[in-house]
């Protein structure tokens, strides 16, 4: 596709400003109409959950992301498109990962962020320990067969 | 080649990361990953179910039956559960 946008990937530590990632994709634009932003939160599991331990593989975790996010600007003709990752203890209620795709129309922008978000939780090296309330030891997350197998909608 | 492990896998064998030698006969992802279940107590639980490992060299996803680089950085995890 020809003018394909220039993902922004960031693998950080720090809290993100979701209304200034949209402003980053829109301002001075007349040509988007459409912004789609995907939050990933930090929940507490009805209580049971102090905090969430992520671990990243520093180097490949911004390459693997970079490659997702450059195919879904190769997929669909979006305008703009940035991916947030963080990393490191994060509490309920915090943020985890920001998706914002910006398109012409709203299709693009929809169905990039969901393409993103599916990849990302199967094929971003990142992985998550949960911190029971109480002080338990804390226990890694299983990966979800249902997380793998939703990747097959959107093989060619 | 220099090995990093992450998650489980790297607080069962115990370590962040190392160099290793391989001999010669070891040529593939998956002989690397029988080569090392026989290092060491860590090493077997970690890679007890060697086909869940999930490998990546210099930075990208391979499959088992992947040859290996002469030299580089070969990672071993778990699935991932980012997002």
């Amino acid at each position: 596709m020809k003018n394909r946008c220039q993902p922004l990937v960031r693998v950080q530590a720090e809290d993100f400003d979701i209304a200034a990632e949209i402003d980053r994709l829109t301002a001075g634009r007349k040509d988007v109409g459409a912004v789609v932003t995907f939050t990933g939160r930090c929940r507490d599991e009805d209580g049971k959950l102090a905090a969430l331990e992520l671990e990243h593989y520093p180097g490949m975790a911004e390459a693997e992301i970079g490659r997702i996010a450059s195919e879904a600007a190769e997929r669909w003709p979006l305008t703009g498109l940035t991916v947030i990752h963080r990393f490191g203890k994060l509490l309920p209620a915090e943020n985890i990962v920001l998706v914002v795709a910006a398109s012409t129309h709203r299709k693009a922008a929809l169905e990039a962020a969901d393409f993103l978000m599916d990849y990302l939780k199967s094929r971003a090296p990142f992985w998550k320990k949960e911190h029971p309330a109480g002080g338990d030891t804390g226990h890694w997350v299983e990966a979800k067969a249902a997380d793998e197998e939703a990747l097959g909608r959107w093989r060619k | 080649m220099k090995l990093v492990y992450f998650a489980w896998v790297r607080e069962r064998i115990g370590k962040e990361t190392e160099t290793v030698t391989p001999p010669g006969e070891v040529e593939t992802v998956a002989d690397l990953l029988a080569w090392l279940k026989a290092r060491g107590d860590g090493y077997a639980v970690a890679l007890e179910h060697a086909e869940v490992i999930r490998v990546a060299v210099d930075h990208e996803h391979v499959d088992h039956d992947a040859k290996l680089p002469a030299d580089g950085e070969v990672a071993l995890f778990p699935p991932m559960t980012g997002g």
